[in-house]
């Protein structure tokens, strides 16, 4: 029996980290306090730098959009990270493939209904002209 | 391999030494974790991991499935989102300043709910209270700009019913707004059942899956600041 609580900590699953615990890294740098305030600090610059891209002169106009999504995609990084506790560690093998799946998925939703309805309107061009008049 | 010649064996490694081989298959090598199946011998017996982490699993999962969810709004809005019918655009209708006070709003919000988080993991109700408290009035905050943008869009003639582009917008961020007014309800009730019955380790595992929910929505706000305000604003 004492090897079984060896392994456990005031009750605590060491074998699986349910997502966002405490316990995963709080000795480290991205746990506990500092992480959160690591991340909030983080995210706050993302922020700063996503308005500054989209507001100033200083990005090429028809590039701001990627300016936008990698700024978007560090943000949400640095959430998962240091508000959701995400790590590569075995304990956490499994909500880390959760979460692949679910970007997958999204991926797959987003970009392909983009690329479809760009088709579709890329095709139904002439339509444009020939609609009946309102009213 | 009997207890009796155990001590003698090199290869009886998982009943007697301390190492954790944390890449093994299962959960029962040597009768560790929580489950049922102390007992068991082989890998992947063992029984289920702990409550906590099944049930905290369990609403990764349906998170995950939200934000899917979100992504056929954001898909939807992607789409119709140059279809204004001669109506109003992003560009004449999104007040940056406003969005970025928001923005400022659920990330501190998101932040203090983490701060809650580690009060919680050590058990100090006073702070935990307090933290969530600050969590629900920066989400509340955040709501009241949100109605505020919504109603003066809708009485200058800018409603969902305008444009596709005004109907995609209002049901991916109106979408986002009910999950943040689920998510005060929800905290409402945590933090009186917190007060009320304590520390209890099914209060924990809610509240725990509150957190979860609560960065999600912030994240899914990320997506939405910058690829419908921002860049909304800047085409």
């Amino acid at each position: 029996m004492s090897d079984i609580h060896r392994h456990q900590h005031n009750g605590a699953d060491l074998d699986d980290a349910a997502p966002g615990e405490e316990r995963v890294n709080e000795r480290e740098p991205a746990g506990g306090l500092q992480g959160y305030l690591i991340g909030y600090g983080l995210a706050i610059l993302l922020t700063i730098a996503s308005f500054a891209a989209a507001q100033s002169d200083l990005i090429y106009g028809p590039a701001v959009i990627s300016a936008l999504v990698v700024l978007a995609i560090a943000q949400m990084g640095v959430h998962l990270v240091f508000f959701l506790h995400l790590t590569t560690g075995p304990d956490n093998t499994n909500n880390v493939i959760a979460l692949t799946f679910g970007v997958f998925i999204v991926v797959l939703v987003v970009l392909g209904s983009i690329w479809i309805i760009m088709n579709l309107n890329h095709n139904m061009m002439p339509m444009h002209g020939l609609q009946p008049p309102a009213g | 391999m009997s207890d009796t010649t155990a001590g003698s064996l090199p290869s009886d490694i998982s009943a007697r030494s301390d190492i954790h081989d944390p890449y093994r298959i299962g959960r029962s090598a040597g009768g560790r974790g929580e489950g049922h199946g102390r007992d068991a011998t082989g890998r992947g017996e063992g029984g289920p991991a702990s409550r906590f982490v099944t049930v905290t699993y369990g609403f990764w999962i349906f998170l995950l499935s939200d934000i899917i969810m979100f992504s056929a709004f954001f898909a939807a809005y992607a789409v119709l989102s140059g279809s204004t019918d001669g109506g109003p655009t992003g560009r004449s209708l999104f007040e940056l300043d406003r969005v970025a006070i928001q923005t400022g709003l659920l990330l501190t919000s998101s932040f203090t709910c983490g701060l809650g988080s580690i009060t919680l993991h050590r058990r100090n109700m006073a702070w935990t209270l307090i933290w969530l408290l600050v969590t629900g009035v920066l989400g509340a905050g955040f709501l009241l700009l949100e109605l505020q943008e919504f109603s003066g869009m809708i009485t200058q003639g800018a409603g969902p019913t305008r444009s596709a582009f005004l109907s995609s917008f209002f049901a991916l961020v109106g979408c986002h707004g009910l999950h943040v007014t689920m998510g005060l309800l929800w905290l409402g009730t945590m933090m009186a059942q917190l007060w009320v019955k304590g520390f209890r380790a099914d209060l924990i595992r809610r509240l725990h899956c509150f957190n979860l929910f609560w960065h999600a929505l912030d994240i899914v706000w990320i997506a939405i600041f910058s690829l419908v305000y921002l860049l909304g604003a800047s085409v």
